[in-house]
């Protein structure tokens, strides 16, 4: 539990951090975080009101959810609607909209799909159920590959023969280097994945460095965490370095997990994959190899991928680009909200548009619209808030 | 992405160990981590060990996560 | 979901003034001076049995809590029961032991009972639906809508405990611990709270779609501004654990045993102290306040300073792996 001397430790750190942020904070620096969870992490300590003004945070497109194209959820629920299937995923695809369903959605009509925490009870399910085809579609970056490969091992060992892995698996320093090769995006540096690092280490973000003259952080996903990683991201600004140096040291080894990296390779290749709003990016999904084609579901059932357009006017494309920010899409909090969401960012708990539109922006009292290019950063006016907090016995 | 948190291994049998988090126990696949002993702190990621922390950085996250009193800390410092 | 199906369907039809009030009970006036208390609801728990309760003892519990957040005494519940045909006779006995149990720690009875069965996999074993009847005191004026600037919001104990021990209690999540529901029922303490103060503005319990959702409906009825100090709000840390490993906010998570009130400022302490001589208020605390700023939003002071909103639940909080 909680002691009142503990939380005024992570506030004072904060604090510390904050005042150096202010201090070195000069001109406008624009840093992206590629990590959906760096995204609720941010959104959930509130750290957008505390950074000074010359520091925007942008959202990448590291949000597995925000990624994953429409045409995969329709497949994928395609696939569950067919006899004796059962549909396993993780939990943070269920309210993604797909063109007429969410997984969810299709739940509720009666398809058998079901949540699952880890890759392993995809393996546990199917050997409990041998007379159900059941389908793992399995989304998640690098962190989470290496758990989804050893599953797969352990399904063909015990030749288990109704276990289907859909892959929607991606990497995530391809897509960073397809955004900067892009060049259409303006950003000083990044704020890379603490999970995904713990599994690949430091040197796959080396490009961002050497050819893009980029700054990469890998940080934790703690509050102090987040504030340190910004920190070391503006020191090497102001001193004029390039580098990808490691916030996370107490989890994050330079070489990385090696073990997990190999289990990853034995089962799975890199092949193109799709990303919503950054479209066809080579080598940066995963398929399981020739040995394993046996489980893989896009061959085993005669369902391919269609593509699917956005629903017009939505510009998550963009957004998760960092080429756009929620107030300049037309749909966003008119058609486009928590509740009725349209685009996946909205969807999300850890898209931009959802974190934007829980956070709000505040002037005054009266809930105002972002009308300028300056991205998800309102301010809110917290004088009377602290005098409140501070009175509260 | 990517929810991790660490624990403490409380038992090993076979490829999995039996994790603690703060009094919420969960059985963890080791195939990731195979070099973990009974008592190391490890970093979970959908129920598998991704990384084995060392004592001092695994304090250190738990004191970041406020998941342990006082008295808990000094006794793994050898102040108890 | 519930919350646009009521508005988008139920309403259109039902609508009166009684019912869109959309408090915890109905206040009904008698024409002497006094109110009665009315309310329903169903119970569909799955599993039927969990640690700190079963689908009995929350079917009272909810009931009388409901009745006791309009500021009632309960003075009877009635009970129907859905059962599917087959269903064991010894879980039904540790249902209505569980039921029988739970009303006497409320003091109230179950004046009304029905019965029927239905075909099997119709009702998944069991439902349980209870409704309550319940007297407001004169001079006890308690409505989502009556939230004031000033206000201090209280909360008798920690978040999340009933529905992490209902998840886990299902299987699906391969967790052990200590946790256990909350489920409780609180009228015994809203007693002592109005002994002591008989101006309270708002009583609600936290159930489905946790804190952060009641607060924002009471925000909105009330069209208040409400803050709270993430610091002063208790999360057991076995929950906690929980909620990290899985991604889960506490603050959205359901609650069986816990009220929230807002107490004008000056009486907040004296209401306080009678909850922590009440065995369901020990860890209770004041963990915000009303203001005039931003009506209609909440928001939330974080542990480093920050501010976030806290909006309502919006669908099913998954558990995530990213």
């Amino acid at each position: 539990m909680l002691t009142q001397s503990k939380a005024m430790d992570e506030e004072n750190i904060a604090s510390i951090i904050l005042k150096e942020l202010s201090r070195l904070a000069d001109g406008h620096l624009r840093f992206m975080e590629v990590c959906g969870t760096h995204t609720v992490s941010i959104f959930r300590s509130g750290i957008r009101s505390l950074l000074p003004e010359g520091i925007e945070l942008i959202s990448g497109p590291g949000c597995p959810v925000c990624v994953t194209p429409v045409g995969e959820i329709d497949r994928a629920i395609a696939m569950a609607q067919l006899r004796d299937v059962t549909l396993l995923t993780f939990g943070d695809l269920m309210r993604v909209p797909g063109s007429s369903l969410s997984l969810y959605e299709a739940r509720a009509m009666g398809r058998d799909i079901r949540v699952i925490t880890s890759p392993l009870d995809a393996v546990e399910i199917a050997t409990r159920e041998p007379g159900r085809r059941i389908i793992f579609f399995a989304v998640g970056f690098e962190a989470t590959s290496p758990a989804i490969a050893a599953a797969v091992k352990e399904a063909m060992r015990k030749r288990l023969g109704n276990l289907y892995l859909l892959s929607s698996q991606r990497l995530i320093p391809p897509a960073i280097k397809a955004l900067l090769s892009s060049k259409k995006v303006k950003i000083d540096g990044f704020i890379l994945p603490g999970h995904v690092s713990v599994i690949i280490g430091k040197t796959p973000y080396s490009f961002i460095a050497h050819e893009f003259c980029l700054t990469g952080v890998i940080t934790g996903f703690e509050a102090t965490d987040i504030l340190e990683g910004i920190y070391m991201l503006l020191c090497q600004k102001k001193e004029g370095r390039s580098e990808i140096e490691i916030q996370y040291r107490r989890a994050v080894k330079e070489a990385g997990n090696r073990l997990a990296m190999e289990v990853m390779k034995e089962v799975f290749e890199p092949v193109s994959a799709r990303w919503r709003g950054l479209g066809l990016i080579p080598e940066s999904g995963l398929k399981l190899r020739g040995g394993f084609k046996e489980m893989d579901a896009s061959e085993a059932f005669d369902i391919p991928y269609k593509d699917k357009e956005d629903p017009p006017g939505c510009l998550c494309g963009e957004i998760l680009q960092g080429l756009k920010s929620p107030p300049d899409c037309p749909l966003f909090d008119k058609r486009c909200t928590q509740q009725n969401p349209v685009g996946p960012c909205m969807v999300s708990s850890e898209g931009t548009c959802a974190a934007y539109h829980r956070y709000g922006v505040y002037h005054e009292g009266k809930r105002g619209k972002d009308t300028s290019r300056s991205r998800g950063r309102g301010k809110i006016d917290s004088r009377p808030y602290t005098r409140t907090i501070s009175a509260l016995p | 992405m990517c929810l991790g948190i660490p624990g403490k291994v409380v038992s090993i049998k076979g490829d999995f160990a039996e994790v603690d988090f703060g009094g919420v126990r969960t059985k963890v696949s080791l195939l990731l981590s195979p070099d973990v002993s009974e008592g190391d702190y490890v970093l979970v990621h959908v129920g598998f060990a991704i990384q084995r922390l060392g004592q001092q950085e695994a304090i250190e996250t738990l004191r970041l996560f406020k998941e342990i009193d006082r008295g808990y800390v000094d006794s793994i410092e050898g102040n108890g | 979901m519930t919350h646009d199906l009521i508005h988008a369907l139920f309403l259109p039809f039902l609508k009166n003034k009684l019912l869109c009030a959309l408090d915890d009970s109905a206040v009904i006036p008698t024409g002497k001076g006094s109110r009665l208390a009315f309310t329903t609801d169903s119970y569909v728990v799955k599993p039927l049995f969990f640690p700190g309760g079963d689908i009995g003892r929350l079917s009272i519990c909810g009931t009388v809590n409901d009745l006791a957040m309009a500021g009632a005494r309960p003075l009877g519940l009635s009970a129907s029961f859905i059962l599917e045909e087959g269903f064991s006779a010894g879980k039904l006995e540790r249902v209505l032991s569980s039921m029988k149990e739970a009303a006497m720690e409320a003091g109230v009875m179950v004046a009304a009972a029905d019965t029927k069965v239905v075909e099997h996999g119709a009702a998944e074993g069991l439902f349980i639906t209870t409704s309550g009847i319940g007297v407001i005191s004169e001079g006890v004026d308690i409505s989502g809508s009556r939230a004031m600037a000033g206000d201090a919001v209280i909360i008798n104990g920690p978040i999340g405990d009933h529905e992490i021990g209902v998840l886990v209690a299902r299987g699906d999540l391969s967790l052990e611990g200590k946790i256990k529901s909350d489920c409780a029922p609180l009228n015994g303490l809203v007693q002592a709270m109005l002994d002591t103060c008989g101006n309270i503005h708002v009583l609600r319990d936290p159930t489905r779609g946790g804190l952060a959702t009641v607060l924002w409906e009471i925000a909105n009825a009330s069209k208040a501004g409400v803050i709270i100090d993430d610091q002063k709000v208790k999360v057991r840390q076995e929950i906690k654990g929980v909620c990290d490993l899985l991604g889960f906010d506490p603050y959205y998570l359901a609650n069986e045993g816990k009220l929230v009130a807002f107490v004008p400022q000056e009486e907040a302490e004296t209401v306080l102290e009678a909850m922590k001589a009440n065995p369901l208020g020990r860890e209770a605390g004041i963990i915000g306040a009303v203001v005039d700023e931003n009506p209609g939003k909440v928001l939330l002071k974080t542990r480093i300073g920050g501010y976030r909103l806290l909006e309502p639940l919006s669908g099913e909080q998954f558990p995530r792996i990213c």
